[in-house]
């Protein structure tokens, strides 16, 4: 007991981190929310799109679109472009409300969305509990969000929490691209419910397949399975793009 | 051995054709007799369509030799089981009869272990669950059924107990649920998404994957040789890997035996751990640093330095967390003789990794057939002997230990910034063969490429070392309380999608 105490006070002492009122410490390398520069993609090469494993870019008519609801985030489009055009930030408050959110353009100037609807403040705004539902995740996000339980980010503080029966929760929180063997579990939990009830894509994969989109025994995410309020991109997305994420769905930010 | 098998050093290749072709006869009596005389290992074992037919190859671990063997049949239909002689083959025969059709006779337990459709896509889907489970029968023998959704945040899996009151007679694990047709996907390549989908075999296990992987590709395209630092940063990525995993294993066992300050603690200081791998690549999960060839990130004498500095920070918090769950009665009174799998048992079902270790079997590919950097370095494996919940997490104190000694061992040498390499696409041999074998933390990882005339993939094979292991869990739970279900998993934790691929 007395070792405990020991250790307690004096060796391990208060870790929770600052987030969210300082911003929270990332990698140096981390890789968020990209930029396209206006001026320098010239539109007319396809050496980003070649280049892209995850098939995340996309030709416009006036430029390049890079869908954050694909990527990875493996930064290869920018160390490939020769007009060093396409630049990855530090941007991390990078979830999104709407699929559109996560289209990436030449020139855009990006402000996160902020939570409008008063229905899901008044139901979550303090207390959000969710069911995580993992349909072919690699265990990244599913690794990455119950870090949000440790004591560094201690999410228990805004009122996130886990739960184990999707009788008790608010949410769904799915990761993985959906699985054909999931398919089923994952209606029937969602059934569960009780509503209103809403739906967080945790995920690269569960936004739209991922890498794995397009294989059959997987079903391209969220997209045609269920509405999805909060998408979160990333593989996997870093704790504070997802704990921001979800703050700023509860309108707490 | 040398007209039976084809004999192959970790992470090299040679022509396909050399692998020898035999009847199933003596193939069978060759497998069995390397098996039970020259105590070989079951590292890979699975099947190939060839013009009509299939052609089986297994993969065979001389750990003594530090060899790999390989040898070949041809089949229609059936052929007479091999785990009726090995235990070993068990679960490979059954991904072989689901994955192609092919009726391995005399299996004691055939069904499916992933509920998918044939690989060529043809055939019906048996409805994943919906199957037979072995079952004890008698008034007061119940049955428990857990999953595919579990309570805490994990993978899917359903789990069947059968149960005299508190007592686990049987515990039957049905996976499948994360089968997302990784093999399938890998027919044709490499090609750009490649080494990404290496990255999520299994999440937590990307290094070992990628690492496996890159070993792969650079036997078969000559032209790609990683230079000596990049070795060692490799193999210091997947140390941090190893030491990230293991504390996090050790707290949620803490937290599972409801040993609250290390539970806390070590949820942080793993934490700790990734946010260092992302000094290497910005992703905590070590993606976007191994290609075949090297690495992805040029890392500086800075970076490393400041690794270095905090490993010593960390380490000193790490020993103190577990020192306090090591030193608790009622913490050991919990993981003593505990899921107990005895050394025979782990041996005999091929168990691997960590948790072989933790049976006394003193196997480490890092040492039995070592690669890359660990060609120069020398690491001695840790064993314990009694096979329980205990002796894993020991086993995971222990190499938390030692690879904090490799780990500074490792990047004290590099004393220049280690470039990152262009990217470009390979260029395998074609018609060859390749195995490379890495060792992650939850044991032997092993990858088997055969390309075809165009120097592309006509057969890649993944074995995590969870395929081997998952049997083992459900042994361990054998005559145990259902409630110590979740320490046993825990001083295992397999991975479900690296098993369902
Ligand atoms: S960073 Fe995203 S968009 Fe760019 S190449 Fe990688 S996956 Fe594609």
């Amino acid at each position: 007991m007395l070792s405990i105490l020991k250790s307690r006070c004096f060796r391990q002492g208060f870790r929770t981190g600052k987030f969210p009122d300082a911003p929270p410490n990332l990698p140096e390398r981390f890789q968020g929310r990209p930029v396209i520069a206006a001026g320098k993609c010239t539109g007319n090469c396809t050496i980003c799109r070649d280049t892209c494993p995850a098939d995340a870019i996309i030709q416009e008519e006036k430029g390049i679109m890079l869908d954050l609801g694909k990527c990875l985030f493996c930064g290869k489009c920018a160390e490939s472009c020769p007009e060093k055009a396409i630049e990855f930030t530090n941007e991390y408050r990078i979830g999104s409300f709407k699929r559109e959110g996560l289209y990436c353009r030449p020139g855009d100037t990006y402000v996160p969305e902020v939570q409008t609807d008063e229905k899901f403040k008044r139901f979550c705004g303090d207390s959000l509990k969710i069911r995580q539902v993992s349909a072919g995740g690699c265990a990244a996000c599913e690794l990455d969000f119950n870090v949000l339980h440790t004591l560094a980010w201690d999410m228990g503080r805004f009122g996130i929490k886990a739960v184990a029966s999707p009788r008790h929760a608010d949410c769904l929180l799915i990761t993985g691209p959906i699985t054909e063997n999931m398919l089923l579990a994952l209606k029937k939990t969602y059934a569960a419910v009780p509503r209103p009830s809403w739906v967080i894509a945790c995920g690269t994969c569960a936004v739209s397949g991922g890498i794995y989109a397009g294989n059959p025994e997987v079903h391209n995410g969220l997209e045609e399975i269920l509405k999805v309020d909060l998408y979160v991109p990333g593989c996997p997305p870093h704790p504070a793009v997802l704990l921001e994420a979800l703050l700023r769905l509860m309108g707490k930010k | 051995m040398n007209n039976k098998f084809l004999i192959l050093a970790n992470s090299s290749s040679a022509a396909f054709a050399s692998v020898p072709l035999l009847s199933i006869g003596e193939f069978r009596t060759n497998l069995i007799q390397a098996v039970q005389e020259k105590h070989c290992r079951v590292s890979s074992f699975f099947a190939m369509p060839e013009k009509n037919d299939f052609r089986l190859i297994a993969v065979l671990a001389d750990d003594a030799a530090a060899k790999i063997y390989i040898t070949s049949a041809m089949t229609t239909e059936r052929y007479p089981s091999l785990t009726v002689d090995v235990p070993a083959f068990h679960w490979f025969e059954r991904e072989i009869h689901e994955q192609y059709g092919i009726l391995p006779e005399g299996h004691p337990w055939l069904k499916p272990i992933r509920f998918q459709k044939k690989e060529d896509g043809s055939g019906d889907k048996v409805q994943i669950g919906v199957t037979d489970y072995f079952q004890v029968k008698g008034s007061t023998v119940h049955e428990v059924a857990v999953g595919p959704v579990h309570a805490g945040v994990i993978e899917p899996g359903h789990f069947r107990f059968q149960c005299l009151g508190e007592e686990v007679m049987h515990l039957e694990i049905e996976l499948g649920y994360q089968h997302r047709g990784v093999e399938k996907m890998l027919l044709n390549a490499p090609d750009k998404k490649t080494i990404h989908i290496m990255e999520t075999v299994s999440g937590d296990s990307s290094i070992a994957h990628a690492t496996a992987y890159a070993q792969l590709i650079e036997s078969l395209d000559p032209s790609l040789v990683p230079s000596e630092n990049a070795r060692k940063l490799r193999a210091a990525a997947a140390e941090l890997e190893r030491i990230a995993n293991h504390t996090g294993d050790l707290g949620a066992l803490a937290g599972d035996v409801a040993f609250l300050p290390t539970a806390s603690y070590c949820g942080r200081i793993r934490g700790d751990y990734l946010n260092t791998t992302a000094i290497l690549c910005g992703n905590r999960f070590g993606r976007n640093f191994i290609v075949p060839g090297g690495i992805r990130q040029t890392i500086t004498p800075e970076n490393t330095a400041e690794i270095l500095k905090r490993l010593d920070t960390f380490q000193v918090e790490l020993n103190d967390a577990l020192h306090l769950m090591f030193d608790a009665p009622s913490v050991l009174d919990r993981f003593e003789n505990t899921g107990k799998v005895p050394y025979e048992t782990s041996v005999q079902i091929g168990m691997v990794g960590a948790a072989a270790r933790a049976s006394g079997d003193a196997q480490d590919i890092r040492k039995t057939h070592p690669y890359g950097a660990y060609k120069t370095i020398n690491t001695e494996p840790v064993v314990a002997g009694n096979g329980d919940v205990l002796s894993r997490a020991e086993i995971r104190y222990k190499e938390i230990e030692t690879s904090h000694q490799l780990l500074r061992n490792l990047l004290a040498e590099i004393k220049e910034t280690v470039e990152a390499v262009p990217m470009r696409e390979p260029v395998l041999q074609s018609n060859s063969i390749a195995v490379s074998l890495t060792e992650g933390w939850r044991g032997e990882v092993c990858h088997v490429a055969i390309t075809g005339p165009d120097g592309k993939f006509c057969r890649y094979k993944i074995t995590d070392p969870s395929f081997h292991n998952w049997f083992g869990l459900a042994l361990a739970l054998r005559g145990e309380a259902v409630s110590d279900f979740p320490i046993c998993n825990k001083s295992f934790n397999l991975s479900y999608c690296g098993h369902d691929l």
